[in-house]
């Protein structure tokens, strides 16, 4: 294999990890963690540049450069706010700093077992690097080693061994189908090949296939009803990884569906992957929207906050055509870096207040003014407000569809809608009113999150023709 | 010579469906750790049958995983730690034992009916194969829902994935198993682990999974 900007994406982080993990003071390994992650980044753009020749086992095209660039954009940004956020569980002694340094080694693992799910061109490849994805996060959501952690970790591992056998199972059933026309041995595993030959797969095994990779990796996206590790385990961890499960995490789960979705999808007798998408995709909106109301926890709303925009963007893909297509990609992007935003934000008020409780933090507006009105901001552009980014894939999305589902259309608009009320009438609490808890200033690096914000604003109300393009390009190879 | 190799295997994978449901309703968990260790010793047989008849040399290592790790080292594991968590008592069922096993002979017809259907193109043993895996499959999530002890629970996924590496080890020709059997012994380690820190932490008074109930979902 010859080195390149692909083996770079998968060595840079791997490496790191590796060194992380022995390295013993913490802010040193904090800034290590920053600069592998800003390489990462710099790898990853390179590939708009440079673009590596694919082969059996990595693969690179205009679809997982769009998920890698994401990626690796928003582990940097979380890398900076990590930073700060770890050094004050530390000095409250939350986290020791032997934890720390495993924490930091995981997060470069995870960075690595995600890149390598999106270059993966073999399907038992990507199956493997999303077990591991899911492994590292499962250890960190039960770093704080709480009861209450340990339970999330537990649970989270349970259901997701459960999502992560089923996809294995498809996975198996995708090569039993291919291998007739193939022939045995890897090239049955490669994703490119079995693209380009699907048309003569049995469609029959192809449909039971299906069902089970969604299945599978339908847990991981935390589409409903199997979502049910996603909030505890957004809930329990600690936040920079919230931020990365909702930021990341689902999207590469998502990925994994697409790039089934595409096989499915060059076979004329299988059955049409959408519909059970999505099926699924509007009942985690409404689902998810209606358990807004009564939460208690702030990380946890937002968490089934997260499974709403996954069903949004799920059903945006399962709609398909260029144009529902376009608005889910971009809704992946602006949902990835809204949400990681108000993490971040979600992160410090946890910090300051010294409690998720919904009721016990108040008047964040007053105490703290620079931290309550981003988390407005970040609010506002979540629940689709303009002249933010989400705002304007949503309206994509209901514009695409709308004409040839009106009804379906109008239950994801009704979902999107109670969502809004929902995270208003919880944000109300929060940010203003009486200030409640305590009132230190808050000790945070602001720079990730209002630049996550800067872009989502940028992004509703300009995007560059460059960048249109390359998404309608990408639009037209999911079909 | 290839009716006795089609014979033979039909025989081991059949016989890993009928100790899914030998676990399906053993009440005791020394028990069920006995049920599975014999689960995992008939998946290592079939595995290496499947290598002999497939003149797949790879395969062995999955086989001599599965012997090893999965029916020798993971079932005492486990058995200690029983032991020490002092619950060798009766497993609270969700479901009583005969509606359970009622279930599970829906699902392997279920299994049947959806696999042998879809399947016709592929040879017969690959066909029967599937059409058994997916039936320990479903077995393994039966155990998992119907089981309330988190000991049990991971026995059921065990064996699930026990089904998994029988489907994998019957699609011939498959690339990665043997990688892949590696990654899933892996994540056995780790929820063994899981179950042994519990305990060390002193966290949990039980593992009963009722008893995690109360901390579940708001913090109040």
């Amino acid at each position: 294999m010859t080195f390149d900007a692909l083996t770079a994406l998968l060595l840079i982080p791997a490496v790191a990890a590796a060194i992380l993990a022995l390295l013993p003071d913490y802010r040193l390994t904090a800034a290590l963690n920053v600069l592998a992650a800003l390489l990462t980044l710099a790898t990853a753009m390179s590939l708009f540049v440079v673009e590596p020749a694919s082969g059996q086992y990595l693969l690179v095209d205009d679809l997982n450069k769009v998920f890698i660039v994401l990626t690796t954009f928003v582990g940097f940004t979380t890398s900076i706010f990590s930073a700060s956020y770890i050094s004050h569980e530390i000095e409250i002694g939350r986290l020791t700093p032997t934890f720390v340094r495993f924490y930091h080694a995981m997060y470069q693992t995870l960075m690595f077992a995600m890149n390598l799910a999106l270059v993966a061109n073999n399907i038992g490849l990507m199956w493997v690097a999303v077990e591991v994805a899911t492994l590292t996060t499962v250890l960190m959501v039960g770093i704080y080693r709480t009861h209450e952690a340990l339970e999330a970790a537990w649970k989270y591992f349970i259901l997701g061994s459960v999502g992560i056998a089923l996809a294995l199972f498809g996975t198996i059933l995708v090569y039993m189908a291919a291998r007739p026309v193939i022939g045995e041995g890897t090239d049955a595993m490669v994703w490119s090949v079995l693209v380009a030959r699907a048309a003569q797969f049995d469609p029959a095994l192809l449909d039971v296939a299906f069902v089970f990779l969604l299945l599978g990796y339908g847990t991981k996206v935390g589409l409903a009803p199997l979502h049910a590790w996603l909030p505890d385990a957004h809930a329990e961890g600690p936040t920079p990884i919230s931020a990365v499960l909702s930021g990341l995490l689902l999207n590469v789960a998502l990925y994994a569906l697409l790039r089934f979705k595409m096989i499915m999808a060059a076979n004329a007798g299988a059955i049409a992957p959408g519909p059970l998408m999505v099926a699924m995709g509007l009942i985690s909106v409404i689902f998810a929207a209606l358990m807004l109301y009564r939460r208690r926890d702030i990380k946890r709303m937002f968490a089934y906050s997260s499974i709403e925009h996954m069903g949004i963007i799920v059903f945006a893909f399962g709609m398909g055509g260029a144009l529902a297509n376009f608005a889910g990609l971009l809704h992946m992007i602006m949902h990835s870096l809204t949400k990681s935003a108000i993490f971040f934000a979600v992160g410090h008020v946890a910090q300051v207040k010294g409690t998720q409780k919904i009721a016990d933090i108040g008047g964040l507006t007053v105490t703290n003014p620079v931290l309550g009105w981003g988390l407005v901001l970040g609010v506002v552009a979540i629940v689709g407000l303009p002249p933010l980014g989400i705002f304007m894939s949503e309206f994509l999305i209901v514009s695409s569809t709308f004409a040839r589902q009106p009804w379906l259309t109008a239950i994801l608009v009704l979902g999107i809608l109670i969502a809004l009320g929902g995270l208003f009438s919880r944000l109300n609490v929060v940010v203003f009113g009486e200030p409640k808890g305590e009132t230190k200033p808050a000790e945070a690096s602001y720079v990730p999150m209002f630049a996550h914000l800067a872009l989502v604003l940028a992004a509703g109300i300009y995007l560059p023709p460059l960048l249109v393009a390359g998404f309608s390009n990408v639009a037209k190879l999911l079909g | 010579m290839h009716g006795l190799e089609f014979d033979v295997a039909h025989t081991l994978a059949g016989s890993l469906v009928l100790a899914s449901f030998m676990l399906l309703y053993q009440d005791r968990l020394y028990a069920l750790l006995n049920v599975y260790a014999l689960h995992a010793f008939v998946l290592a047989l079939s595995v290496a049958w499947q290598a002999f008849v497939q003149h797949a040399p790879h395969l062995y290592v999955t086989a001599a995983i599965a012997l090893l790790f999965k029916a020798i080292i993971i079932p005492v594991a486990l058995h200690r730690i029983i032991v020490r968590l002092g619950i060798h008592r009766e497993i609270e069922t969700a479901l009583s034992v005969g509606l359970t096993m009622i279930g599970g002979i829906g699902l392997v017809a279920l299994s049947m009916v959806v696999m042998l259907r879809v399947t016709p193109g592929a040879d017969a043993l690959a066909r029967e194969d599937l059409a058994f895996a997916l039936s320990v499959v479903l077995l393994g999530l039966l155990i998992m829902v119907t089981r309330r002890n988190a000991v049990s629970q991971v026995v059921g996924f065990m064996s699930l994935e026990n089904g998994l590496v029988l489907a994998a080890t019957g699609a011939k020709g498959m690339p990665l198993v043997v990688e892949i059997s590696v990654a899933f012994s892996v994540l056995i380690a780790f929820i063994v682990i899981g179950i042994f820190l519990f305990r060390i932490r002193e966290r949990f008074d039980s593992v009963d999974i009722a008893a995690l109930d109360r901390f579940r979902g708001e913090r109040r």
